[in-house]
């Protein structure tokens, strides 16, 4: 298995109602990696992860991906979560009515496909929450209700660090989360990749600032549904410097005349 | 050689119908199952007539006056039309093909053991004793139309709080009996109120003195067995000044194919700065007419507080009300529905506010599933003068799929200018987003559109005792699972 890329991702194409937003990503994610995806507004990022986690409504045309050698495009979104894709959300749902403590325990016991006592999850809960500076209260409330930003995104990284999958999404992770708050999010994060060291990761922002925290092994720009140059770390540092106007001037596509 | 073939057929069939019958019950429904009859003590004839008011009166060696009570309930059934709102069902209901009452044993006992054996067998596997054990402070069970259990833990006794079948009531405490019962629901009220005064049977009686505060609930459980069967109980409940009760009831009934009535009367009496707290999961098969009149008074600074869950029956007609008579009294009317397949759940709620600064707080939730209905229908008033007066209805209703239905009937009779009033009203279905959200955990479809809808509900289940909401949710997940595929 760990010969398998984690991820592997051959000439993509999404559509989103009639619209192609995805026109021909490839992408290698090897077990352990870290990549981010950087890109303006509107160029794709999102799209690709809610893609991979297998959204109803982003549409496959062509292309394929493998999950640890596994056709993930056969999959449901709930299996690609039981053999360990997860994706975090930069807006996660409010379900009102279903305590976070519910919710973090059936969560637990697909990925486990086995019960999990209460004892026995109430010993992890506090120990992964502690990781993040959480309170013991919070598991008491409402799945995302009132959750502050800082609070949504610490709670996406809590079930990270439950769900312990070998590859994550994170997409904008790092949006509405102030200076503290980022830190702390960050953190959690290196820590749950220091436990587990085979996890991939493919971190999507918009800034620079996340990845000062998480140091990411290879950095990618999207553009108009394309990856249009990968490179290391000091990609994104130049990006920070010169802001996407060097990825449009070089890279628009020139209108049809 | 044909007739072995023919009755291996036969046994064929006999075990296939065996099958498939339990195969319903254990997918549908798990209280569908019924009792042999042939040990009961009496059985009137099917449909009603003055002769068996008579007879009900008689076997149960009534006062006149109560006999007069029942004759003149009688005429104002037979005189009311049938209701020509709520539900074209009620229609359907063939008066003159119901059992109006049956007695089932001899008496009523205080020990389970006593109760005879295919009935106390049956309330074992509806759990009633174990959980009487375990968390309640006195059960009644009936069975049919009356009685056949009940029991008080002596504490409760020795403080003066009665807690009787409705029959014993009336033999033991007439005087209440009489001052009391018809006065919050009189029985020309509608239609049911008057066939329920007529032929009422069972129920509970219960009187808590002055400062007296129950804090274990008492239960009743209400099961119908025969096929065509009336249940007619009644209840009377009376907390005395400053007093508190919790009073839960459930019940059940096997799956016919033909149809049950099921009509209650049940009155509470909250007197100053008392709190009577009345809980029903209400869980009949789906071939029982669920036809129930509940009403309160609240006097000054009391509460009354109602948590309804319906989840079974064809047709549930229902709007348990509050009358808020002295000032600064409080009513609450929390209620679930469910509504399946062919099933009409049209509940709701009715306050009225009769002084000033009284306030209310009603909540509905409802979920229609596989061409179900749920219906809220609702009234607030506000009598003129009555200053103060706080109310808040919020009607949340959840529709699983494009064939079910949900309405929502609010009135507002507001004649008082110095108030606040709420409404709010909401449908949804369960979004694409949600669903999405739940499943990139893992969980499979079929989870967590189960999750959500104990969300939705949430509100409501908290309310009940731990060992109901456990119930709870496992008859909803019965519900969700029998209706797939």
């Amino acid at each position: 298995m760990s010969q398998q890329p984690a991820l592997h991702i051959r000439d993509l194409h999404v559509t989103v109602g009639e619209k192609e937003i995805l026109k021909g990503v490839d992408l290698v994610i090897q077990a352990g990696e870290k990549h981010a995806l950087m890109g303006p507004n509107g160029s794709g990022k999102s799209t690709l992860s809610y893609a991979l986690m297998g959204h109803p409504n982003y549409k496959i045309t062509q292309g394929e991906v493998l999950f640890q050698g596994e056709n993930l495009l056969e999959m449901g979104p709930d299996e690609r979560a039981r053999k360990g894709l997860f994706l975090a959300f930069q807006y996660p749902m409010v379900i009102p009515g279903v305590k976070v403590f519910q919710f973090l325990r059936n969560m637990l016991k697909a990925r486990r496909g086995r019960d999990v006592s209460v004892k026995e999850f109430r010993k992890e809960l506090n120990e992964k929450m502690s990781l993040l500076d959480m309170k013991q209260e919070f598991v008491r409330r409402y799945l995302n209700e009132g959750f502050s930003g800082g609070e949504k995104k610490r709670h996406e990284i809590l079930q990270m660090a439950l769900l312990e999958p070998s590859l994550c999404l994170l997409d904008e992770t790092d949006s509405g989360l102030d200076i503290d708050a980022l830190r702390i999010v960050c953190d959690g994060i290196n820590a749950v990749a220091a436990k587990n060291t085979d996890m991939g990761m493919l971190i999507i922002t918009h800034y620079q600032r996340m990845l000062n925290y998480i140091e990411p092994d290879f950095v990618h720009i999207l553009f108009e549904g394309k990856i249009v140059k990968s490179g290391t770390k000091e990609l994104a540092l130049e990006l920070e410097a010169h802001g996407y106007e060097l990825i449009e001037n070089e890279f628009r596509q020139p209108a049809q005349v | 050689m044909a007739t072995v073939n023919d009755a291996l057929n036969e046994k064929r069939t006999q075990r296939d119908k065996t099958l498939s019958e339990l195969n319903d019950i254990d997918r549908d429904y798990k209280y569908g199952f019924h009792d042999p009859e042939d040990k009961y003590v009496f059985k009137s004839g099917k449909g009603l007539t003055e002769e068996i008011v008579r007879k009900i009166s008689a076997m149960k060696n009534e006062p006149e006056w109560m006999l007069d009570f029942r004759l003149r309930a009688l005429k104002l059934f037979n005189d009311k039309p049938m209701p020509q709102w709520g539900s074209e069902m009620l229609n359907d209901i063939d008066f003159n093909n119901i059992h109006y009452y049956v007695r089932s044993s001899e008496k009523q006992e205080r020990n389970w053991d006593d109760v005879p054996e295919d009935i106390r067998k049956t309330f074992d596997r509806l759990g009633i004793p174990e959980a009487e054990q375990k968390f309640l402070a006195g059960v009644t069970a009936q069975y049919e139309s009356e009685v056949v259990y009940h029991s008080i833990r002596e504490d409760l006794e020795k403080l003066g709080v009665i807690f009787t079948d409705m029959d014993s009531g009336l033999r033991e405490y007439p005087e209440i009996v009489k001052k009391y019962m018809g006065t919050v629901i009189p029985s020309g009220d509608n239609k049911f109120s008057a066939l329920n005064t007529a032929v009422w049977s069972g129920g509970s009686f219960i009187y808590v003195p002055k400062g007296v505060k129950v804090e274990i609930p008492l239960q009743a459980y209400f099961r119908i067995n025969t096929e065509n069967m009336g249940q007619f109980e009644r209840t009377l409940i009376i907390a005395d000044e400053g007093s508190s009760v919790h009073y839960i009831e459930g019940c059940t009934a096997p799956t016919y194919s033909t149809d049950s009535l099921h009509s209650a009367v049940v009155e509470l009496i909250a007197m100053d700065g008392a709190k009577i707290r009345y809980t029903t999961i209400q869980n009949w098969s789906n071939n029982v007419y669920n036809l129930v009149t509940k009403r309160a008074i609240a006097h000054a600074n009391a509460t009354v507080e109602w948590v309804d869950g319906n989840l079974g029956s064809k047709l549930t007609m229902k709007y348990p009300a509050v009358w808020l008579k002295g000032e600064g009294a409080r009513g609450e009317i929390l209620s679930i529905a469910w509504a399946g397949k062919g099933q009409h759940q049209d509940a709701g709620a009715k306050i009225m506010h009769l002084a000033p600064n009284t306030s209310s707080v009603v909540t509905s939730k409802s979920i229609s599933k596989d061409g179900g209905r749920t219906s809220y229908r609702g009234l607030i008033k506000v009598l003129p003068g009555c200053h103060g007066v706080k109310s808040n209805v919020r009607c949340d209703a959840l529709l699983m799929d494009a064939h079910s239905r949900s309405d929502t009937y609010p009135t507002m009779q507001i004649d008082e200018d110095n108030v606040r009033v709420e409404h709010e009203a909401t449908v949804s279905k369960i979004s694409d987003e949600q669903l999405f959200y739940l499943m990139s955990r893992g969980l499979s479809d079929e989870e967590a559109r189960l999750m959500i809808v104990n969300g939705f509900i949430e509100e409501f289940t908290k309310e009940l005792p731990m060992e109901y909401s456990v119930e709870l949710n496992k008859l909803i997940q019965l519900e969700m699972e029998g209706s797939i595929g």
